[in-house]
């Protein structure tokens, strides 16, 4: 069974405005790092949303762990977990205090440990008892994937997640989660703008421009079918001129 | 979704998550100790003048205008307080947290419901302690009927309270003014500083869809004759549930409103 499994999922904001998505199809695998990749306003941040069971699509269908996140919401919710560049934590609380919270959230059981043994694994003792109000954009991105790694979750959704950190703790949080991912063969299901990171961290990609998916598979692959170097002369092409193998 | 193990656990989470909004927080702290207080102040001075100039048989209605404030106070904190708790994960940007994590949608509405009662027990205390002492106006005179009738009020603010987090699913910060618009729509047909009989008929005709009002009417009752008539407990009761059905029914609707055109993932961002 696929960890996720999306088919025909189409979604329109308004009515008669053209689906920021338009009949996707993929899937991840159980342990498979997928990057969901494409220019601003392709449709990721939308399809996890889809994943998420924030959104009820259009149309299409999506199946998280074999089950609907909008039907067995709680049951597939319990299982996933989710870190943004856009989602904040709450500012008041104490670093330490709002990682308890969210652990009591989803039972997670022996909650200080696991609490106390993420705040060591993502470096953020120093800062244990600061108000998260008071973290930098990099430190607090770092809680934003303590938080979301709490409940062990077999399938983690990442949107965005290295934007705000420097080089430095973009490759150490790479690594992190690249170790904590083999260790539980969890997926994990992310977006970046990236291009060298995605090509260094997926073992697939699904490239995504106005909505609909332009090309699918290993990095090497895609780019051996677009005939092209890197991911980054790929992805100025798609945003150009709408296709991934040059017209010329 | 039934209750489990975890639902205790959730529910406390998010009701400590609320309490703690209060600590270093002068602004949330002025909700329960300045505004309250500053109400008091006025509707017990005006009393005192009143009963210096008025006499005869109307001082009565006149001492309970603090209780009636006090009461009113009950209603408004709690509704706001509900509808608040909401808010803040919208203004905080936490709110798609929640969303994603298992927390059924009655776990985080409860959690509100507590929070809010423990914000107006905490309010009402420290009205009745300064009634008291400044205007010598004691709670305890109104007799029992005060407790499940404030209940009933502050039940009916969870049901405003609970509609209103529901428009701001859907409609997001446009739907913010609702939260501090809505008592001052309702208040002056809950007939909480004067009786129903008083009104102009066709207000008296929307007074008597109010809960409120018959609770009102209850406390003038009880602080009159000493007892409340059963008419009025139907009318209290009745309308509660019928608007604690309502405010629920709504709630949900605009959740799944929010979540079928995609606002719900972007709440806050707007
Ligand atoms: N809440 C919304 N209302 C209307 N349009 C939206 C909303 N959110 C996103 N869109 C539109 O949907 C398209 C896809 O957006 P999104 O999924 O956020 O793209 P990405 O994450 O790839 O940048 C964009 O054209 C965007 O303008
Ligand atoms: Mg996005």
């Amino acid at each position: 069974m696929n960890i996720v499994e999306v088919r025909g999922l189409t979604h329109a904001y308004a009515k008669h405005e053209s689906p920021a998505v338009d009949h996707l199809d993929f899937e991840v695998r159980r342990g498979e790092i997928v990057g969901l990749l494409g220019p601003n306003g392709a449709g990721k941040t939308t399809t996890l949303h889809a994943v998420l069971g924030l959104l009820e699509p259009t149309k299409g269908s999506v199946l998280v762990f074999g089950r609907s996140p909008i039907r067995q919401r709680a049951e597939v919710l319990g299982r996933l977990n989710f870190a943004s560049v856009d989602v904040d934590l709450p500012s008041n609380l104490l670093v330490a205090e709002c990682l308890r919270i969210f652990a009591a959230l989803y039972t997670v059981p022996d909650r200080q440990r696991r609490v106390q043994e993420l705040i060591q694994r993502f470096e953020l003792e120093p800062l244990a008892r600061r108000r998260v109000a008071v973290l930098s954009a990099g430190e607090r991105m770092r809680l934003k994937l303590c938080k979301a790694l709490l409940n062990a979750p077999d399938l983690l959704v990442l949107d965005e997640p290295t934007l705000s950190l420097d080089p430095y703790m973009a490759q150490k949080v790479r690594q992190l989660l690249r170790t904590i991912q083999q260790e539980r063969r969890m997926s994990i299901l992310y977006t970046s703008h990236n291009m060298r990171e995605v090509e260094e961290f997926c073992d697939r990609i699904v490239f995504l421009h106005r909505g609909r998916k332009l090309a699918e598979g290993s990095p090497a692959e895609v780019l051996a079918r677009a005939n092209s170097r890197s991911l980054d002369e790929l992805f100025i092409r798609a945003a150009t001129s709408g296709e991934l193998v040059d017209a010329a | 979704m039934p209750p489990d193990a975890g639902s205790v656990t959730r529910i406390a989470a998010l009701f400590q998550r609320y309490v703690f909004l209060h600590r270093r927080s002068i602004i949330r702290m002025f909700d329960i100790g300045f505004w309250p207080v500053m109400d008091l102040l006025i509707w017990g001075f005006m009393t005192r003048y009143l009963q210096q100039v008025v006499t005869g048989p109307v001082s009565q209605v006149l001492i309970f205008l603090i209780g009636a404030m006090i009461a009113w106070d009950v209603h408004y904190r709690g509704q706001q307080a509900v509808s608040i708790s909401l808010m803040e994960e919208i203004w905080t940007r936490n709110i798609v947290n929640l969303l994603v994590a298992p927390v059924r949608l009655w776990e985080w509405v409860t959690a509100s419901f507590l929070y809010a009662s423990l914000k107006v027990v905490v309010v009402t205390a420290i009205l009745a302690v300064l009634a008291k002492g400044l205007y010598a106006f004691d709670l305890v005179r109104i007799g029992w009927a005060f407790l499940p009738l404030a209940a009933s009020l502050l039940l009916f603010g969870w049901s405003i309270g609970l509609a209103t987090s529901g428009l701001l699913l859907r409609y997001g910060y446009a739907a913010e003014a609702l939260i501090w618009g809505i008592p001052f729509l309702l208040q002056p047909f809950s007939c909480v500083f004067y009786p129903l009989e008083s009104l102009p008929h066709w207000a008296q005709g929307i007074a008597g869809l109010l809960p409120s009002t018959y609770a009102f009417e209850g406390l003038r009752r009880a602080l009159q004759a000493g007892s409340v008539p059963p008419a009025i407990w139907l009318g209290v009761i009745g309308l509660n549930a019928l608007y604690l059905a309502l405010g629920a029914a709504l709630f949900v609707w605009m959740f799944r409103r929010a979540r079928a055109d995609g606002r719900l993932g972007h709440l806050g961002q707007d």
